[in-house]
């Protein structure tokens, strides 16, 4: 340690002021802190601080991904066998999975990564680690099959326009990820909705068993047909509620399984990195939507009205959306009051725009970036109420 | 009588407390007062290096109000005026002959006017000890305040022994009461802890109202206090430290100024911690000798690790503080990946580290930053470490934003640095509320 440690210490001079190199000295900050931890000490009071930075704050969120992150990668692989009508070993299945991610993984971190870099030289700021986050949920919420070049424009237009263009971490209104995966949305639709872009396969080379469909679950609810109910449209295109739970289903690699995205919803609240508030009132909006779209389900009204409340949950980016998405600390609203707000309003419209937009079944990311916008004006509002709460007390 | 439970707040628990144990250690050598101890005041000098003083003489005075005197705690003869950044007067040394010669000023009798007891308070340098909110300084005599607050409690860590410091105090402490009780129209409000063992001083005094809080740090504070019982509007509020109470009371039975003082020496870095009685002023040096440094780099603090001021060896303690807490500094290799350790040792508010899991009931601290500086990205945690209605994020950008109307609506005028602390002790991007809320209120004074 002690060579590595005086090797980066060697080259200090060279980032520091008047070194040659003096303008890239926030990727030398960054190496450096990352490496090694800082011995800065407090100068005046509070003399302590508590262990806590932003470093360890959001690498808990990359840790309460992983559970996603890995069983993405093994589902990505299943489905690929299931289509192709193999049977593959878990470790078969991973590692397929994992192949065929991985890239995405790397092209987010690396294209981001380099944007992120860039505007710290400029700006002459340190690298905010916020962006380990970013780097990893861009990739998360695409499709297994999405194109790198897609995918490094995608993250490149959430960084730049969803982030840096309002200042850089902490000071965006949108959650980047998001934002990337909105602009391909819009951009590229055919490569990120539709019933053929879920499953990794290789039209060339493999050859899809008969009556093999590649939609999501979402998709079979919103295609119900004639009298069925939704719910019975889903179980007939073969996604039982326990495959949904777990996450046996096509859709973004990394957003199917629900129980991965509760594995890490408990890591963050115990933390207390996460909002449980946030989560819960997601939830609660959700389930308020989809009973109300429940009791106007009636005839000749769109299936998915009729689809259980519960199985919102269950179904597309619902619960990666609540976990991981509407608790960005950053983009979320700030205060508790505010938070329940948004929160019940990011499961109100996603369940909505779900059951009314026949054009568009998934409905979370949206809701969420919509609530991103009114985020700061529902905080205004709890804000306000504390001014006149003070200002009329005796 | 009201009992408040404050749940909000965070207990750093750092090791190394006082222990009950009272030296009594008279008047040292030297003794120094230090004008940067009375925040948004600049002294005006009343001797010079050579002159004789007596105990109660004026050294200074204030600069916008020459009534105002801060007296020499010792007879002697000044032997140092140190002057610090811009040639601030920063210690004003007395050198003690042990001669004990005293002014004698007047003693306090029931007929006492307001005006009377101002007049000898400041006079005798018995003034300063009264404080006011908002902003934290040393109340205008001309003001009339809305109420007298006195916390009983103090929550900060490794603070000083409530009981323990105002043993064998009830009578003075009661006089006192009495005599600032004349000072307002409205009530003596006394906090003290719930559950706690009673404090005789307390327990039987009249002529005030009782409260009593429960609740982690910062709900001895008596910003938070205030803040619950009867919150500032555009109104001024007075407070005093108890034990200075009582020593108003003594000032006033003696008619000698009061200089005694008791001060504790705690915290992990030092091998003997205990309490020592003393004259106000003491050196640091006559309380901690070198010998009793567990460690070869610490750092001192006169006041709490909070909120307390670093003090050199050679130092003085402060005006107000009954403390001094020894921290080693944070140490200066640097920890490979040391931002994603385990943490069975880093102590934090947050539960991302072992240390809130395993069993560890008082933490060794240090003086690392533990990070560095970042834009505000947490939200939430910090309302739950201060025990008011305050939102102190959007407090803060408001001050930031210099908008003087939004900071006031948000309740600058009800906090100070200390009720802010824990914000920036949690604070992953290192912000120090402190601070950026003295900033503000700065700027609301300097604008009127």
């Amino acid at each position: 340690m002690k060579f590595l440690h005086d090797l980066i210490e060697k080259q200090k001079p060279l980032f520091d002021k008047g070194g040659k190199l003096e303008k890239y000295f926030p990727i030398f900050e960054m190496t450096e802190t990352i490496l090694f931890w800082t011995n800065a000490r407090t100068k005046s009071g509070p003399h302590i601080r508590g262990g806590l930075d932003t470093k360890r704050y959001m690498m808990m969120v990359v840790v309460a991904l992983l559970p996603m992150t890995l069983f993405g990668m093994y589902n990505t692989g299943l489905q690929h066998f299931q289509a192709v009508g193999e049977v593959a070993s878990f470790m078969d299945a991973f590692m397929f999975g994992f192949w065929q991610v991985l890239p995405l993984i790397i092209v987010s971190y690396a294209v981001g990564g380099f944007w992120e870099v860039l505007f710290a030289i400029i700006r002459k700021h340190e690298v905010n680690e916020g962006f380990l986050v970013t780097g990893l949920l861009f990739p998360l919420i695409l499709p297994a099959t999405m194109p790198l070049w897609q995918a490094a424009i995608g993250i490149s237009f959430g960084v730049v326009i969803g982030k840096e263009v309002f200042g850089g971490t902490g000071m965006n209104i949108l959650n980047p990820a998001l934002t990337g995966r909105a602009f391909l949305f819009f951009a590229y639709p055919g490569k990120i909705s539709g019933d053929k872009v879920w499953i990794a396969i290789d039209s060339a080379k493999d050859k899809v068993i008969d009556g093999f469909s590649g939609a999501t679950p979402l998709l079979a609810a919103t295609s119900a047909e004639g009298n069925q109910s939704a719910a019975t449209a889903v179980s007939e295109a073969g996604f039982s509620v326990m495959d949904m739970f777990y996450g046996f289903v096509p859709g973004s690699w990394g957003e199917t399984s629900v129980l991965a995205a509760l594995i890490g919803a408990a890591i963050l609240i115990v933390t207390g990195v996460g909002s449980w508030r946030i989560m819960l009132s997601v939830v609660l909006g959700g389930m308020a939507m989809g009973t109300l779209m429940n009791m106007l389900a009636g005839e000749g009204s769109s299936p998915i009205l009729s689809l259980p409340a519960y199985m919102h949950l269950l179904m597309g980016g619902f619960a990666l959306g609540t976990v991981f998405m509407a608790t960005d600390p950053v983009s979320a609203a700030q205060t508790s009051t505010g938070k329940w707000i948004y929160g019940f309003l990011i499961g109100l419209l996603a369940v909505l725009i779900r059951a009314v937009n026949p054009a568009y079944p998934e409905g979370m990311m949206l809701a969420i970036l919509f609530m991103n916008v009114f985020a700061p004006l529902i905080d205004y509002f709890v804000v306000q109420a504390n001014i006149k709460r003070r200002l009329s007390r005796a | 009588m009201a009992e408040f439970k404050l749940k909000k707040g965070f207990d750093i628990k750092v090791a190394g407390k006082a222990d009950l144990e009272l030296t009594d250690l008279g008047a040292p050598k030297k003794v120094a007062l230090q004008p940067t101890d009375f925040r948004g005041y600049k002294p005006k000098l009343e001797v010079e290096v050579g002159s004789q003083v007596k105990k109660g003489s004026p050294l200074f005075h204030l600069k916008s109000n020459e009534a105002i005197k801060f007296v020499s705690p010792v007879s002697g003869k000044v032997v140092e005026i140190n002057r610090g950044e811009r040639r601030a007067i920063v210690e004003v040394v007395v050198e003690n002959d042990s001669k004990d010669e005293a002014l004698k000023f007047d003693t306090f009798s029931d007929s006492t006017t307001k005006e009377q007891i101002i007049d000898t308070m400041s006079k005798g340098g018995m003034w300063p000890l009264v404080r006011q909110r908002p902003f934290s300084k040393i109340a205008n005599p001309a003001d009339t305040p809305r109420d007298i607050f006195i916390s009983g409690m103090d929550t900060a860590p490794l603070a000083a022994d409530m009981k323990f410091i105002m043993q064998g105090l009830e009578k003075d402490f009661q006089l006192g009461v009495n005599i600032i009780s004349k000072l307002t129209e409205g009530k003596i409000y006394l906090s003290t802890e719930s559950g706690a063992e009673g404090i005789p001083a307390f327990q039987n005094v009249i002529n005030v109202e009782k409260n009593t809080f429960s609740g982690p740090h910062p709900a001895g504070n008596v910003g938070v206090q205030i803040h619950h019982i009867k919150p500032v509007k555009r109104d001024i509020v007075w407070y005093v430290q108890p034990y200075a109470v009582a020593m108003i009371g003594q000032f006033f039975r003696t008619g000698e100024y009061a200089s005694e003082r008791i001060v504790a020496i705690a915290g992990h870095a030092l091998k003997k911690k205990q309490y020592f009685k003393t004259i106000l002023g003491v050196p640091v040096a006559s309380l901690i000798t070198e010998a009793n440094l567990a460690h070869p780099d610490c750092r001192l603090i006169s006041g709490n690790v909070l909120t307390g001021r670093k003090v050199l060896h050679k130092g003085y303690v402060g005006y107000y503080d009954n403390l001094i807490s020894v921290i080693p500094e944070g140490p200066k290799e640097r920890r490979l990946i040391g931002w994603y350790r385990p943490g069975f040792n880093l102590r934090s508010h947050s539960k991302s580290f072992l240390s809130t899991w395993v069993n560890r009931d008082e933490n060794e601290v240090d003086t690392l930053l533990n990070g560095g500086d970042r834009t505000f990205v947490m939200s939430g945690d910090y309302e739950n470490v201060l025990p008011m209605d305050v939102y102190p994020v959007y407090l803060a950008k408001s001050i930031m934003a210099e908008d003087i109307e939004e900071m006031e609506g948000l309740g600058i005028l009800e906090v100070d640095e200390e009720d802010l602390a824990l914000c920036s002790y949690i604070c992953p991007s290192k912000n120090d509320f402190g601070k950026i809320v003295r900033q503000g209120l700065d700027l609301i004074e300097k604008e009127g």
